[in-house]
């Protein structure tokens, strides 16, 4: 087979593994941002909610992914409880394993960045809100909220183009995304170079457009910004 | 042995990351743009696909090099090699931007100086730019340092008994993963927080010289 033909091939084989690549990714990122804004939130209302947050935040920052994956594919297994449980269906395969933990993860980091957000926010334009005569949950709707994520946008993308990467780690669980697949092809073929630039360039195209999607988005939500120079 | 695959990846880490950095304010065109390349590829491919690339391909290379020179055989790289060249790259990468942006911090005046006092090149790095780089990057490189303890956990991938894989190996010979992953929990907690604890002091150190404000 000539070296065209290999590449083409490889490509097309690492590309049938993007779907579950952008699954995990498009859905970890989501539901992790939904935790994330709840526990910032969260945090900021109670004592105990506090202490469970920094704690959760702690442990989930200060191990590996790699350990959390095994944790739950592997770990949680053990207990009858969680093999009887109605979960087990759903935790029994890898591809919601890998999911769980890579929300779970990216809720960690991402709380940190909301946090960072909601405490930009001004003091003047909550008061000024509760002046007006907002509830709580209008105050954070109209007021808090659009402020803290628009400040936590950058510090955001760059955990996106993170979560991205991390997607890779699925494939220690046998799930067949795109490093899956790039391990499968040099184990068959040991050509790692030629399979490490196919994969590499799906990789950085995904960033990419990321990347570049996130610089719209924050031009968007910064119309005040807009013509000053701003990258 | 986690510990002694992440300071050697570190370290690589330091090298790269100083060539980067040097090569990204340098005002000829090709070394920046090499140095452009490596940062853009290295930071937005994942770490498991470089650890792979060195694993597969580099024993690879180094037969090829081996059978050049005449000798027989297959040669390998073990783990460690390939996590620390692997990881090293990778945090090169990182440690680039950090280091490149501790350079831009440094005042200009304090250059200038150094130079009207007749400081020669060599000596002006020594007791002028690498004090004040390593003062403004230390925060930088601790991230870079934790980053890189947990990235360790990958090499586990070939095969290399490092923290992660001794608690793997564990978890599937006593059929009790969940002891042994909590275990593994702990441990890197311990890692990691000690590390944040010696980083901070270190700071703290590089910071006597400051002036208070």
């Amino acid at each position: 087979m000539s070296e065209l033909d290999f590449l083409t091939d490889t490509m097309g084989r690492l590309l049938a593994g993007l779907p579950i690549t952008l699954q995990l990714a498009v859905l970890s990122v989501s539901g992790g941002m939904v935790l994330a804004v709840l526990m910032a939130v969260a945090r900021s209302a109670s004592r105990p909610a506090e202490w469970f947050v920094r704690g959760y935040v702690f442990v989930l920052r200060g191990t590996p992914l790699l350990l959390q994956i095994f944790m739950i594919y592997y770990g949680l297994g053990q207990f009858a409880a969680v093999r009887d449980s109605v979960l087990w269906p759903l935790l029994r395969q890898p591809w919601w394993c890998a999911l769980l933990a890579l929300t779970l993860n990216t809720a960690a980091y991402g709380s940190e960045i909301v946090r960072g957000g909601l405490n930009s926010v001004p003091a003047g334009a909550v008061e000024a809100a509760r002046v007006a005569g907002m509830s709580r949950f209008t105050l954070y709707r109209r007021i808090v909220l659009p402020i803290a994520l628009r400040q936590a946008l950058p510090a955001y993308g760059n955990e996106m183009v993170i979560m991205v990467k991390s997607t890779s780690l699925a494939s220690i669980v046998t799930l067949m995304e795109v490093t899956g697949i790039a391990y499968a092809i040099i184990s068959e073929t040991y050509r790692a170079v030629e399979v490490f630039l196919c994969a590499g360039a799906i990789y950085l195209i995904l960033n990419f457009l990321l990347t570049r999607a996130i610089g719209t988005l924050e031009r968007r939500v910064n119309p005040h910004l807009r013509g000053a120079a701003t990258s | 042995m986690t510990l002694a695959v992440s300071a050697a990846a570190f370290a690589t880490g330091i090298c790269f990351g100083t060539l980067g950095a040097w090569a990204k304010s340098s005002h000829a065109a090709l070394p920046r743009r090499l140095a452009d390349g490596y940062t853009t590829i290295l930071r937005g491919v994942p770490d498991l696909l470089v650890i792979y690339l060195f694993y597969f391909g580099g024993s690879g290379a180094l037969s090829l090099i081996a059978h050049t020179l005449g000798a027989q055989g297959f040669y390998g790289l073990n783990g460690f090699m390939v996590g620390m060249l692997a990881v090293g790259l990778v945090s090169g990468a990182y440690q680039t931007e950090v280091l490149r942006g501790a350079y831009n911090a440094i005042p200009h005046g304090e250059i200038d100086a150094a130079r009207a006092v007749g400081m020669g090149g060599l000596l002006m790095l020594r007791r002028v730019i690498a004090p004040r780089l390593l003062h403004y990057a230390l925060p930088g490189m601790g991230n870079v340092w934790q980053q890189v303890l947990k990235e360790s956990a990958l090499i586990s991938v070939t095969g290399l008994v490092e923290l992660m894989r001794q608690v793997h190996i564990g978890a599937g010979s006593t059929r009790q993963p969940f002891e042994f992953y909590i275990t593994g929990f702990t441990l890197y907690l311990i890692l990691t927080t000690l590390s944040g604890a010696l980083f901070r002091a270190a700071e703290h150190r590089s910071a006597r010289s400051e002036r208070r404000l």
